[in-house]
């Protein structure tokens, strides 16, 4: 799938390294409640100091999965590893990891500061470690002169701060924050997520995230692990999960997305651009498409083609591009958002194409308006064929 | 919500409200006890009513004020009697309130941890007592702890005892205090209850999470935020236990020395309406301590 994008730097992707050893290893995991399948054989890896993502709907068992990993909950079946060590009936409290939960879970008759000594009066430290790792976690996060208040007497961005201070005192080796941020209202949320990265990267442990925000799962995250019906869909980098995605599911599930039913007419693999991949040709009720991609579908194969409203050009006059990738319609509505317009176009046939222009100019009026006549067109390696 | 608040403040309706109890107590429980105190100023008397002065009107007034005094107060000090009789009952009390908060706090705290399912069935359970007379409820532990009683029958039959022993507890201290732990244990139970029920489960989860094994867990999380429930549970059993007379009076022995039952003998026994107004104009300031200490904490917690 990476490959599609052409060669990308990283300067952190243990996983592509095959010598890698993964950190925490989630092992044929079934979870099961009755009949219900929370979550279904599932394996997944995570590297050390890597800020990983569970990202999926209510319901899906990213929660369950990472409850396991706490251990407030059994896996019916397989196992979890944290550095190879099988984590199989050892009690959360003896676990080296630490949660910041949904809720926050503050100790309400504990001051600030209590609540972030808490963990470590458990490990029986000496009283001056304490005080010292306390007053260094509230420096963290920015609430040095909340340390007497009560969790009621502070605002909800607050109390996330002691959570995540409290969760951060005891350096877990790995730390798992269930909907850290849903509580806090947008500016603030960005700001958060700015500011867990920072501390991510500054103590250098390994994050495990739950959301059902993938504006947050995109934001944070080395690596997303996209989930289903207790199932993993796809693990892969933000940018891989948004332009390659490997399934309608994931297409969908994240960003907005533009999806035509197709026929494969021709996967030849004539090469246009030298080191892309070859095109393939799809035809969607005499709509003609070419993408260039590799491809497993054969000639008669029912696809999808999948493109993103921004990778669709929208333009009055007739592009230069003549067969493939062209669509003619009617500007049927359009959004606009402040930095991007989204047009709906209708074609002939009665299907819409959203594709959105960035408003790179500060015009009231734009020059394409309802009603108008457009030329819809996008380039070979604009939009990808999804087989499942 | 300011609004709102305002509009109440101002609302007829509010002070009609809030006057009707107020109203109520002035006229059930200050008049009643203004009449008490004064008796308790008083002197025997053979007569109807047992006690003089009576009120002759405001003509006599002064006559009627200057022949009250505080002489059955003193008498209450200097005879042991009553001294003893206080400090027995406050500890039948401090004992009783500890063996219900023993039996009470575990009772709740499953209650409160057990499926949301059932939990209406078990509440229902520790209420299903009041559905018979307290009376009645007390009368049939004589039967079972009497010597012949159903207790000894029980023994007997699963061979504890041979068949000339018998329970000797009817009568002592030990009945009254199974007469009192039985018949207050759902007052310890309930104020228990709604404190536990409210608890976040989250908060012990964090706890584990944070290295906290789950018995210390209840000690430094369950326990603490339990014990408004706690305070209220006692202050609820405590103060009436002070003052109960049915209990100890029905299975209690000559030596189970409580108020409530001197206070009995005093009025009924002796006649001494005046002497009996004293103990318990004393027994009611007895009580006004931990009632102060419980409205502070209600007030805390609000």
């Amino acid at each position: 799938m990476a490959k599609s994008l052409g060669p990308v730097k990283r300067k952190f992707s243990p996983w592509t390294d095959p010598a890698a050893t993964p950190f925490i290893r989630f092992e044929n995991i079934t979870k099961r409640y009755g009949d219900f399948v929370a979550v279904d054989n599932l394996t997944l890896d995570i590297y050390e100091r890597e800020f990983f993502s569970l990202l999926g709907p209510s319901g899906c068992g990213k929660t369950t999965l990472m409850r396991m990993l706490a251990g407030f909950e059994e896996p019916t079946e397989g196992r979890i590893l944290l550095q190879g060590k099988d984590l199989s009936g050892t009690p959360p409290y003896k676990r080296p990891t630490n949660m910041m939960f949904q809720s926050y879970a503050l100790f309400p008759h504990m001051t600030v500061e209590k609540n972030i000594a808490f963990g470590l009066e458990q490990d029986g430290l000496p009283k001056a470690d304490i005080q010292a790792r306390v007053e260094e976690m509230l420096r963290l996060v920015k609430l040095e002169n909340f340390a007497k208040r009560k969790p009621a007497q502070l605002s909800g961005g607050q109390r996330q701060r002691v959570a995540l201070a409290r969760s951060l005192a005891k350096r877990p080796k790995v730390l798992l924050l269930d909907e850290p941020l849903g509580a806090l209202d947008r500016k603030l949320r960005e700001e958060t997520q700015f500011e867990l990265m920072d501390i991510q990267h500054t103590l250098g442990l390994t994050f495990l995230i739950v959301t059902h925000d993938q504006e947050e799962a995109m934001t944070v995250s080395d690596r997303i692990a996209v989930m289903d019906k207790g199932i993993v869909v796809q693990v892969a980098t933000p940018a891989e999960i948004y332009e390659a995605p490997n399934s309608r599911y994931v297409a969908e599930f994240i960003g907005d997305i533009n999806i035509l039913e197709c026929a494969l007419v021709e996967n030849a693999g004539e090469c246009v651009h030298p080191g892309h991949p070859p095109v393939v040709h799809l035809e969607s009720d005499g709509l003609k498409i070419a993408v260039e991609q590799e491809c497993a579908a054969v000639v008669g194969d029912r696809v999808a083609f999948a493109i993103r409203p921004e990778k669709v050009r929208i333009s009055l006059d007739q592009p230069p591009e003549t067969g493939s990738n062209l669509a003619h319609g009617e500007v049927w509505d359009i959004g606009y958002l402040g930095d991007f317009s989204v047009f709906l176009v209708r074609l002939e046939d009665g299907r819409t194409i959203r594709a959105a222009q960035a408003n790179v100019s500060r015009l009231v009026d734009r020059p394409i308006t309802f009603g108008d006549m457009v030329w819809l067109s996008w380039p070979l390696d604009g939009g990808l064929v999804l087989t499942r | 919500m300011a609004e709102t608040g305002a509009t109440s403040q101002n609302n007829p309706w509010r002070w009609l409200v809030v006057g009707v109890p107020y109203l109520w107590l002035l006229v059930f429980f200050t008049a009643p006890f203004l009449i008490i105190f004064k008796i308790s100023l008083s002197d025997t008397a053979i007569a109807m009513p047992p006690y003089t002065p009576t009120f002759e009107g405001f003509g006599a007034i002064g006559d009627f004020l200057s022949q009250l005094d505080v002489e059955n107060y003193l008498f209450l000090t200097e005879d042991p009697l009553y001294i003893n009789a206080y400090l027995s009952s406050l500890r039948m009390a401090l004992i009783s309130t500890g063996l219900l908060l023993l039996i009470g706090y575990p009772m709740a705290l499953a209650m409160a941890r057990a499926p949301s399912t059932i939990r209406p069935t078990l509440l229902m359970m520790v209420i299903l007592p009041f559905w018979t007379s307290f009376l009645i409820r007390v009368y049939a532990w004589i039967g079972i702890l009497k010597p012949e009683g159903l207790l000894t029958l029980l023994l007997q039959s699963i061979g504890l005892f041979g068949p000339d022993q018998q329970v000797q507890i009817f009568r002592t201290d030990y009945a009254v205090f199974i007469g009192i732990v039985y018949s207050y244990l759902p007052f310890m139970v309930l104020p228990l209850y709604s404190a536990l029920e409210k608890m976040d489960n989250t908060l012990l989860e964090a706890a584990s999470d944070l290295g906290c094994p789950p018995w210390k867990a209840f000690w430094k999380i369950t326990f603490p935020l339990s014990l408004p429930g706690v305070i209220a549970g006692s202050m609820i059993c405590f103060i009436p236990i002070t003052g109960e007379f049915v209990i100890p009076d029905l299975l209690g022995g000559a030596e189970t020395l409580m108020i409530g039952k001197t206070l009995w003998t005093e009025f009924f026994g002796n006649r001494d309406w005046p002497l009996a107004s004293a103990v318990a104009v004393l027994l009611l300031l007895a009580l006004v301590v931990p009632i102060v200490i419980f409205q502070n904490q209600q007030q805390k917690v609000r």
